[in-house]
């Protein structure tokens, strides 16, 4: 599987790398991206989850809908010219109050797990790699934080400090970082032990250039996976929060929000307000789930087909 | 055995303590005491001073926690100013709706995914398989309120069989005999929890099916319908077990989102309705119950293992 070094940019010898052999890490990945993308479902979740990054950052550079002002005149138009996936209560236009909304989705999503993963990263390295005492104090924190009702704390602090896209992030991140950290401290334990980390200590690493040259960048592929089901998850999360009413406010929304808004018109019929909204959750969560899949199966060198 | 149910009994309880101190101090954090809500705009500074002195919300934070677990212990778990009700009359009018719903939604999950992936690991690949683990996938994929309202759009709009509304009685009898009002909210509540469950058992089930036991079995020609019954169902169901215990706090949370969208008055909707008059008293309750059932749970699910599995005993 060698693809030769002619690939290989020159030899920095102030950045030569200190554990593994560059060339195997390479084609490792390489091998991984190969089976990730003969995976037609993970094609499909990519497609799925690049057309929603599409529609909602750069759509509304094509598409001007009325997303601001109210406008009672057209409320509750149904799908039609002007509108082509109707108005809301307040004349304000769906189509565009998706692409806001799903900014806030997406956004909250990824930073989200983001900050889960921080969080998860740090606690489970440190915890594997000084064992002990150490381990055993995190290792109950996390069990601590993973008992707590994740979506009721979530709302009461969204109640108290929603509102915006950042403390939004945070309450989500700062309550999910649970499994990252167990999932990266089992991997940090099986990787201690191998004898490029026996030989960075013996070169004089300390901890912290262990778990950041050494531990966390092995443990890279559980943490992608991870990071997956994290923003999906997250992006389920707000969705919650923002159905039961303690989402972000006027003029932010998120696709949660508007749903919120939709679903007391159920027995109206105004359709338009629910099932499109209904429809971009489901899929860009599905489409995350299917590349977490995907991705887990293809960096699992044991269910890779040969 | 009984060392290692000590070990697991001493961490659930050091995890109890840590979540209590935990939330506790989350709670007084946000909400230091609920003298502006009960004596109103108007009160001044001395007036809310004078009511935290005399009820006890002026005292260092540690005393309070400890004065509050002292009453939990004994039953107490506090005072809904703005209900002007205690907490636990409050959760006790409401508790059996809730374990109703929540409990027969766990129970129908079981009971519908166990068959459906032990059917999906013996037809692995088949159509049949493909077709339930796709339905799988987007169930899995879907939050609780879209399930609940396709379901109301189909069961209770399109075709008006069901009532889209959760049954209103303060009866938990009358709740259980008016199925055409429950029915909705427990489907809702099931299929989000099946999809999880038969995952997991159609996975469970094909790890069994590749053990040297089933090849044993097959070997001496035992038809495979015995096969399946006697040598892999007990076998796959164990993680079953451990996974309804990591499930509670996504059911806690279903029963909330649920019980929102029905109107059914049970503890997740009297949760949100609380949230709403930042009525801290009962989140605070609610919070610490939630967690204490989700530890017990897991215990519980533990100690149910190591009955189920004789290996586990051994270690």
């Amino acid at each position: 599987m060698a693809t030769g070094h002619a690939s290989l940019p020159p030899l920095d010898v102030t950045r030569a790398p200190e554990g593994g052999d560059v060339g195997a890490v390479r084609s490792g990945w390489r091998l991984a991206l190969r089976e990730f993308s003969s995976n037609r479902l993970a094609v499909v979740g990519v497609g799925i989850l690049v057309f929603f990054v599409i529609f909602c950052f750069l759509g509304p550079f094509f598409y001007h809908g009325n997303t601001l002002q109210a406008n009672l005149i057209s409320a509750h138009d149904p799908p039609g010219a002007g509108h082509p996936l109707g108005t809301d209560v307040n004349g304000i236009d769906i189509l565009g109050q998706l692409m806001t909304g799903g900014q806030a989705a997406l956004e909250i999503g990824f930073f989200a797990a983001f900050v889960a993963i921080t969080i998860g990263a740090l606690i489970g390295a440190v915890a594997g790699l000084i064992g002990g005492i150490v381990d055993t104090a995190l290792m109950r924190v996390t069990d601590v934080f993973l008992s707590v009702p994740f979506l009721f704390v979530v709302l009461i602090l969204a109640e108290k400090y929603g509102a915006s896209v950042l403390s939004l992030s945070l309450v989500i991140g700062g309550f999910s970082w649970q499994v990252p950290a167990r999932l990266i401290r089992g991997e940090v334990l099986t990787i201690r032990e191998r004898d490029f980390v026996l030989a960075a200590r013996t070169a004089g690493s300390g901890n912290w250039r262990l778990i950041r040259r050494h531990l966390l960048p092995n443990a890279l592929g559980v943490m992608i996976v991870n990071v997956t089901f994290q923003v999906a998850d997250a992006i389920l999360a707000v969705a919650y929060v923002g159905f039961l009413g303690f989402g972000l406010h006027y003029p932010n929304i998120d696709w949660g929000d508007m749903l919120s808004s939709g679903t007391g018109y159920l027995t109206d019929g105004y359709w338009w307000l629910i099932w499109p909204v209904l429809t971009c959750i489901v899929l860009t969560v599905m489409a995350l789930n299917f590349i977490g899949d995907a991705l887990r199966d293809s960096m699992d060198v044991r269910l890779r087909r040969r | 055995m009984t060392a290692y149910l000590l070990r697991r009994l001493g961490t659930s309880i050091i995890v109890l303590i840590g979540i209590s101190i935990f939330i506790f101090l989350l709670l007084h954090a946000i909400f230091p005491s609920p003298a502006r809500d009960v004596l109103g705009l108007r009160a001044n500074n001395a007036q809310i001073a004078a009511w935290n002195a005399s009820h006890g919300f002026s005292r260092p934070v540690v005393e309070q926690y400890l004065s509050y677990m002292n009453g939990i212990l004994h039953g107490n778990l506090g005072y809904s100013y703005s209900d002007n009700q205690t907490v636990a009359s409050l959760f006790a009018e409401r508790v059996a709706r809730s374990a109703y719903l929540s409990g027969m939604g766990l129970v129908l999950a079981v009971i519908i995914a166990l068959p459906l992936g032990i059917f999906q690991a013996a037809k692995r690949n088949s159509l049949g398989d493909s077709a339930l683990t796709s339905l799988a996938f987007i169930l899995y994929s879907m939050p609780v309120f879209a399930l609940g309202l396709i379901l109301i759009q189909v069961f209770a709009l399109s075709f008006p069989l069901l009532s889209f509304e959760a049954s209103q009685s303060t009866s938990i009898w009358t709740v259980i005999g008016d199925w055409r009002g429950m029915l909705l909210p427990i489907l809702t509540l099931t299929l989000i929890s099946v999809a999880l469950f038969s995952r997991y058992m159609r996975s469970s089930s094909i790890d069994v099916l590749a053990q040297d036991y089933i090849k044993v079995a097959r070997a001496k020609g035992l038809p495979e319908r015995l096969v399946l019954m006697r040598h892999m169902v007990r076998n796959a169901s164990l993680p079953m077990i451990t996974l309804i215990g990591l499930s509670l706090p996504a059911l806690l949370a279903g029963n909330l989102i649920t019980e929102y969208l029905f109107n059914f008055q049970g503890l997740g909707l009297l949760f949100f309705e609380s949230l709403g008059k930042a009525d801290y008293p009962v989140l605070l309750a609610y919070t610490l119950v939630g967690a204490v059932f989700v530890v017990v749970g897991n215990l519980v699910a533990d100690i149910a293992l190591t009955v189920a599995d004789p290996r586990i005993r051994l270690a």
